[in-house]
């Protein structure tokens, strides 16, 4: 028996009729067409469908759509603001972080809640912050080095914040 | 006159986008979530697709009843074994497997029976619902296992017992090599098996165009995960009974291969046909669980090696042998067979050499290529035999290697051709960024400090070496055709399109076809369109295995950019009123070298080509030369157009207490050639450098029962940010006369010498030996406590590798082969070393390469 619920992603209202056993990976992806979220396992193990849910990286595979009515979902597609790129996905891009790809949309979203929650992240604590998401391609190194560079950009944007003309949020 | 020759010479640097670190060119459909991946494409009426798979590890199959599933509503089609019965495999001389079990089910995940259905519930209720009864038969599950049962024959093919495949070579005088050595050692290995994991499961989808007026009945399109389309479009054309033409196969974003993805698979063939059968789209999606079953990884393979030196450590003779344990199926496993001992002479220079191989079927699922192909194994057991001959002989063991290594421009003892190699400068730049000699130097102050602050915890260094090949020199089924092959389209607004069937999997195979045409033709990368990986709209490319792609792809596309550009620098010429040799293109424009402000923009001269020649369209290929190797059987495995080398020194601490390894820090030297994206090589350098790390210290299949233990990543151990170690990435080398742009390759090569140099290095830490991949800490644990037992004190025995005792002959003709004995081959040009379609099919700059062979090895 199908639920008819409502789901807030990316700043949009969607209401669809669901399974309550459905994940929300499945319903992400297979009745929203939200295809940027992938999956690796569907057992928790692997970080490729992480999510955010109000600001918190959740695993999607694990995450029952009926109990997250009432929280904001952001996904990959849900980071770019105004046609504008986050530092962390322009950092990916051009640093040579995301190889095949596969686990970029979960990396980035786990990335993004660091560095909201910590704008100047150790090494260390970058390390801590994306054990959950496995890569397989890049030995993570150049994902460190990503990380690193859009908390700089970050920095100086909230620096010139302070003067006119800044529009970068984290 | 060949036509390399009448094109321009190699573009003079320096380059404009060649050498620069650029983004790949789908780095932000990647990042934006927006690259499609097999999985994400949905279609219109699709039908969720699935296989039944094997409980048992050996059984016959008594009977299958598939009614209940079939009445099920919702359930579209039902297929079994008897529906597609047509044999198949990734090598023709290893047809042997079904798309659906026949008779027989050979490993835990062999397909037995496929269904089609409206959604995922409905399709796994279906599967629930067949019933099948088996005979369950004795399962082997072990090199020893299979070769002691010669009577429980897995296929009924072999000829004996369980052996797949065995060869025997000797090259060179084996004997003599021996009786000159003043020293010889002989060592066991053991490599266990592991799994690719890449983070996106396999997955296809079929689509099957009805058209009543075709004889064929229609049209079939699949969309797969795959390296290989063109040798996937093979094998699905030869199950299915449809014409090539008639099947188009595409592969879309590969979510990471490692070699995973190289093979045919029952799940396409099965995909296709439901999706014939019911005339809806199939799609099939793979669980995790199911990529561990459908394997194709790394080969398990026990080694034995023997070599002789002089006092020095100069090698005289080796002798190397090698037992494969290649699960259910045949796949890759004659070439992997072969490669664990092709490459060992283009290390080392051996004066003698002898090779006997061979590889048996176990019931565990099917092994096949994985990163580094068949050579990780018997690099590991090299490099840690001769560390282990170097602490004999109380010789430093860089001083061993630098007396062995392979000379560059000379040809091994097998036949090999050597051209460009750097490994002596790889050696010397992880010696010294590593700060080897003085880590050596300070052994004994740094034992007392960890004595004295009583840290369980010893620091040790360990040093390897290794080579990989850029591109097989033969394709899979032997023919006569380019390995590569690219087209490119001008259009008068300026636009170009690049099509070539290179398969991107994460590698950044498209970006470099950019690259390479955007640098030959003096435009921006962005302006260029690609197609790719599309047995339909592009030309051949054999696959993204054997690390080939920007070595073979990357000199087609080379050709066909100096085809048009030919072109346009003609009418450009005209309209400049200068001879065609004073043009250079760069930056979006044709202009004079003497005054480049004598000029035409690119898009002009496309409108005047145009005009002048009609459509704008040329194609280039790629074949490697063909004397490249030796003339005996089996020398088809191991020859190609140029070697990568690699050099490695890993940093570890061993906890003595708990018998854990820390990597601290790896160094990795690349002899890359030139780098046509530092950026890019960096990357594949410390990917491979991440996966050799967790082969050396965590990845391994364990079966218990038949049965695959630990199918899901929770239990099987990949490497994450907190393990991985650091990796410093040195890239070596020259320009590589015969690669594009002097490229050569850089994703595989540079895992090989993770795994030794770990190994050695936990021999420096704390004097043991584990000659036995993975090092796991019980195994380390096991070591130091039989190595540091007090009398009395009865440990358990520490890891040690069983030999294999053969009780007949080896089961392979020897055969005997030296260089000297090459036929001469007749020369009708100019007393060079000929090489038959090089100017057809290889860059400027190949003929001077070959006369710079020695006459020794040469065909002269």
């Amino acid at each position: 028996m199908r639920e008819l619920i409502t789901l807030r992603i990316n700043g949009e209202r969607y209401e669809v009729a669901v399974l309550p056993h459905r994940t929300l990976l499945e319903v992400l992806r297979e009745d929203l067409g939200l295809t940027g979220t992938k999956h690796g396992c569907e057992l928790g193990e692997c970080g490729a469908c992480t999510v955010l849910l109000d600001g918190v990286p959740v695993l999607s595979c694990l995450t029952l759509p009926l109990e997250v009515q009432d929280c904001e979902i952001t996904t990959i597609e849900g980071l770019e603001e105004q046609g504008r790129l986050h530092p962390l996905q322009e950092t990916f891009a051009e640093l040579g972080a995301a190889q095949c790809g596969y686990c970029t949309p979960g990396m980035l979203l786990s990335a993004v809640a660091l560095l909201r929650q910590n704008p100047h992240p150790t090494r260390e604590e970058i390390k801590q912050a994306l054990s959950g998401n496995l890569c397989r391609c890049t030995g993570y190194t150049k994902i460190y080095e990503a990380v690193e560079a859009a908390a700089e950009r970050l920095s100086a944007a909230r620096q010139g914040e302070r003067q006119p003309n800044a529009a970068l949020q984290p | 006159m060949d036509e390399w020759r009448r094109l321009q010479p190699r573009k003079a640097g320096p380059y404009k986008v060649v050498g620069k670190p650029l983004p790949k060119v789908d780095a932000y459909s990647t990042v934006t979530g927006r690259a499609i991946y097999a999985d994400d494409i949905i279609l219109p009426r699709m039908l969720y697709g699935g296989l039944l798979r094997s409980p048992h590890p050996h059984a016959r199959i008594i009977s299958i009843n598939t009614r209940k599933a079939r009445e099920l509503p919702g359930v579209l089609a039902v297929i079994t074994g008897e529906d597609l019965p047509r044999k198949y495999g990734i090598l023709p001389s290893s047809q042997d497997e079904t798309a659906l079990a026949v008779d027989k089910v050979r490993y835990v995940g062999d397909p037995v029976a496929a269904v089609a259905a409206v959604d995922p519930d409905t399709l796994e209720q279906a599967l629930r619902l067949i019933e099948v009864e088996y005979e369950v038969l004795p399962a082997l599950m072990s090199i020893e296992e299979a070769l002691a049962r010669p009577d429980i024959k897995i296929h009924e093919e072999t000829r004996n017992g369980n052996i797949h495949k065995a060869v025997s070579y000797e090259f060179g005088d084996i004997e003599a090599g021996f009786a000159a050595a003043d020293y010889v050692r002989e060592d066991w290995f053991y490599y266990e098996g592991n799994n690719h994991v890449p983070i996106e499961t396999h997955a296809c989808l079929a689509r099957w165009e009805p058209d009543p007026h075709d004889p064929i009945g229609g049209k079939l399109t699949l969309w797969s995960s795959t390296q290989t389309p063109h040798y996937v479009h093979r094998e699905v054309s030869k199950v299915l009974g449809i014409p090539p033409s008639h099947l188009r196969v595409i592969a879309p974003h590969v979510g990471g291969g490692f070699g995973g993805k190289s093979d045919p698979f029952s799940h396409e063939i099965c995909a296709c046909e439901l999706a014939r059968r019911t005339g809806r789209p199939v799609k099939i999606t793979c669980t995790r669980e199911e990529v561990f079953l459908i394997h194709r990884g790394r080969h398990p393979v026990k080694m034995w090696i023997k070599t002789g030196v002089k006092r020095d450590g100069t090698i005289t003779a080796m002798h190397f042998r090698s037992f494969l344990d290649g699960g259910a199926y045949g796949s890759y496993g004659v070439a992997t067979t072969y490669y664990t001992g092709a490459l060992q002479p283009v290390t080392y220079a051996l004066p003698a050499y002898k090779f006997e191989g061979m590889r048996v079927f176990t019931n565990k699922p099917p092994c096949g290529p994985k990163r580094g192909h068949g050579t990780p194994q018997p690099r590991f057991a090299v490099e840690v035999h001769l560390d282990k001959i170097a602490a004999d002989l109380g010789v430093d063991p860089i001083e061993l290697r630098k007396r062995n290594l392979v000379r560059p421009y000379s040809r091994t003892i097998n036949g090999l051709r050597i051209t460009s190699c750097a490994l002596e400068e790889c050696l010397d730049q992880v010696v010294s960024r590593s700060g080897w000699r003085e880590f050596h130097a300070a052994r004994l102050a740094r034992e007392a400090e960890a004595t004295r602050q009583s840290s369980p915890v010893r620091h040790g260094m360990g040093l390897a070496l290794s080579t990989y090949i850029c591109g097989a020199g033969k394709p899979i089924y032997w023919n006569d055709m380019p390995h590569s092959a690219v087209q490119i389209r001008l259009d008068r607004g300026g636009g170009v399109t690049v099509y070539c069937g290179a398969t991107d999997i994460g590698q950044g195979s498209t970006s470099v076809l950019a690259y390479i045409v955007a640098e030959e033709l003096g435009i921006e990368p962005e302006r260029i369109h690609l197609e790719t990986a599309d047995t339909t709209l592009t030309p051949v490319d054999l696959g993204s295995y054997s690390s080939r792609v920007t070595f073979m792809a990357g000199n087609a596309a080379i050709q066909a950019a100096r085809r048009l550009k030919e072109l346009l620098h003609s009418v450009a010429a005209e309209r400049l009123r200068l001879p065609p040799d004073r043009l250079e293109s760069s930056d979006g424009f044709i202009y004079c070298i003497d005054d480049p402000q004598v000029a035409l923009s690119f898009e002009q001269a496309v409108q005047l080509a145009e005009a002048r020649y009609g459509a704008l369209v040329a194609a280039g290929s790629y074949a490697p030369p063909e004397d490249i190797h030796g003339d005996f059987k089996g020398a088809g495995v191991g020859p190609s157009p140029a070697y990568s080398y690699s050099a490695c020194v890993a940093l570890v601490g061993v906890d003595i207490e708990t018998g854990e390894v820390k990597v601290e820090k790896l160094w990795l030297a690349h002899d890359v050639g030139q780098a046509i994206n530092p950026l890019l090589v960096a990357g594949q350098v410390e990917g491979s450098a991440y996966m050799g790390y967790g082969e050396a210290l965590m990845e391994q299949q364990i079966f218990r029962k038949g049965r695959h233990k630990i199918p899901s990543i929770l239990d099987y151990k990949i490497p994450t940010t907190l393990d991985t170690p650091e990796i410093e990435t040195i890239l070596v080398g020259q320009p590589d006369e015969e690669g594009p742009f002097g490229g050569k390759e850089a994703g595989q090569g540079p895992l090989l010498p993770v795994i030794p140099a770990i190994a050695n290095a936990i021999y420096n830490a704390v004097g043991i030996r584990i000659d036995e991949v993975p090092i796991t800490p019980d195994k380390v644990l096991r070591a130091l406590k039989a190595a540091r037992s007090e009398p009395g004190e009865r440990p358990l025995p520490p890891p040690r590798v069983t030999p294999i005792v053969l009780n007949e002959r080896w089961p392979a003709r020897l055969i005997r082969w030296s260089p000297e004995q090459r036929e001469p081959r007749p020369d009708p040009t100019n007393g060079h070393h000929q090489h038959p379609r090089q100017g057809e099919s290889a860059p400027h700059g190949a003929a001077s390469t070959s006369s710079r062979l020695p006459q020794k090895g040469g065909t002269a």
